[in-house]
Formats: structure tokens, sequence, C-alpha cells
């Protein structure tokens, strides 16, 4: 299985905006060491997370043609930590689009578990993440990448059918 | 716009995309030599100037991608004379006057000035009125 740090794409308006979100477990991997007995999630993963999120807005933008390659990360900032129970949600917006790559602008928000109640918070803005992708087969004179789509692979596929958003990305395809 | 809200502009977007200080965004300084740039920063650096006038650049427009990379252009690390004047020819904002000493293809970034951006920005300016 792929890396993948998002659950669930939540809203999908094509070639404008994505919604993801991404529940924070205790059981997962890097609070063994982020931090021993003070789980949190690390800020690198938040960004991976944006990333994913962000890039398959790109992606769809592009009908899944092109290789989205996060490029550069313009601007990160949070400002609270995510910890397991907490709801991470990341929305981005497209700010450019062309053949050699996008730009997106994204802000992080958090959703917590309630005190007395079932129900989770309101969403509460903790940060902003904005990122440039490059259409990798675009941007590479002379370098030569694998024909398939390697990034947006099965893994990706899964959570953008379970999120009920058709990609026409074909099966099959090695990760 | 005057040139003084043209030179703002790009040096706010060369500041917030590559991160510089406001004193280090001179008009003699280079993109990749001075201010750092690399090759992703110019898409960034596209991007932005795009969104700051509202004008749509084309690929290739301001950052020329296959020069240097063309053999007739380019021998033994240096553009041929034919090269400088492909180079030129698109380019007509860029600044050569360093790269005609001396034209080494390491030395082409040295033509992307902020000055040579800023001429690009206006003559963008002037031919969409």
């Amino acid at each position: 299985m792929r890396w993948l740090w998002i659950d669930r794409i939540v809203h999908l308006e094509a070639g404008a905006k994505i919604a993801a979100v991404k529940n924070v477990a205790s059981s997962e991997d890097p609070f063994g060491e982020h931090f021993p007995g003070q789980p949190v999630m690390p800020g690198s993963l938040i960004i991976e997370g944006m990333a994913q999120t962000a890039g398959i807005l790109v992606g769809h933008t592009g009908k899944f043609a092109e290789k989205v390659i996060l490029a550069k990360v313009s601007d990160a900032t949070l400002q609270a930590d995510a910890r397991p129970g907490d709801t991470l949600l990341y929305e981005a917006e497209l700010k450019s689009f062309d053949t050699v790559g996008a730009s997106t602008a994204g802000t992080v928000s958090l959703l917590s578990p309630g005190g007395d109640s079932s129900q989770p918070s309101e969403p509460r803005r903790i940060g902003s993440i904005d990122l440039v992708f490059s259409h990798l087969d675009q941007n590479r004179a002379g370098a030569e990448f694998p024909e398939h789509n390697f990034v947006f692979g099965p893994s990706f596929k899964m959570v953008l059918e379970q999120s009920g958003i058709k990609t026409g990305i074909e099966g099959g395809i090695q990760d | 716009m005057t040139h003084d809200e043209v030179y703002a502009k790009v040096s706010e977007v060369l500041m917030d995309a590559l991160a510089v200080d406001e004193d280090e965004v001179t008009p003699e300084a280079t993109l990749t030599g001075d201010l750092g740039a690399e090759s992703i920063d110019f898409l960034d650096i596209v991007f932005k100037l795009e969104q700051a006038f509202g004008f749509k650049i084309a690929q290739g427009e301001l950052f020329p991608d296959n020069v240097t990379q063309d053999p007739e252009f380019v021998q033994g690390g240096k553009l041929t004379p034919k090269g400088l004047e492909a180079l030129r020819q698109r380019l007509p904002h860029a600044d050569f006057s360093k790269l005609d000493a001396d034209p080494s293809v390491a030395k082409v970034g040295e033509i992307f000035t902020v000055s040579a951006l800023v001429r690009f920005c206006e003559s963008k300016l002037q031919a969409a009125g």
C-alpha cells in the first residue's frame, strides 16, 4: 500500500477546489517516535496530506493524463498540533494551471472530538500551505520517465473511487 | 501602470517566490546567481506574475526551455553566435551584456535580471493596451 495521508475527498469542484479529510489514529507508525508518550502528527506529514489533496485537484484538472509531482512548498504555516482522535481537514484551491504545472493555495483545519457530545467541533483553522506542482513529462528535457502514470496509481484510484469520484484511471498499474 | 509600480509588483513577487529580502532585490540582481532561483522557482515566478498583473505568459515566453539543449546553439559548453541570436530573438527583454562577453551556458541565467523581468512585464502590459 502506498503512503496515503488522506482518507477521503469530501468535496471536489472540477478545476477549482477540493477538500479532503484525514482521521488521525493512535496506531499510526510515526507516533512511536513523534513523540514517545506524546503523539503529535508531524508537520511534514500534514504537508504531505495537503500535497496529496491538492495534487489530486491538479491531476483531476488535467484528466489524470499528467504525472503531477510536488515541486515546491511555497509557504507552510501550522499553528497547532494534530493528535490522535482529531480529524484534519485539507482545503485547497487551484491558483494557476498550465501545461507545465500548477499552483495551489490551501488551508488546514482541525475537527476535534467534542467533550460531552459525540459531535466533532466546528473546523478550527490551524494553518495554510501553498504548493507548486510540476507536470513531470513537460519539464525534464531529455529525461525519460516510465510511460504509465505512476503518480495516480491504485492507491489514489482507491481513495478517489471510495469518495465517489470517477477517475478514468485504468486498473492494474504497478504501484 | 508606471515603471515604479511595475517594479514594486515584480519585487514583491520575487520576495514571495524566492524568500529574499527587499534590499536584495535590486535592478541588476540576477535571479539565479544573486537571488538563488532554481528551475522550479521560474514556474512559481511565472504563476505569480500572471496573478499580479493579470496577463498570461505562454510556456517558454519568459524563460526559454530548449535553446541550451540544442547542439546547433551550444558547442563546448558555450553558446554559438547562432545560439546567442536565437536567445536574443526569443528574449528581447533580457540583459545580454554579460553573456556577450562570456557566452558560457552556465552564464545563461545571468540574462535574467530583475530589470529584465520588469521590462518583460512592461512590454506585456503595453501589448495588452
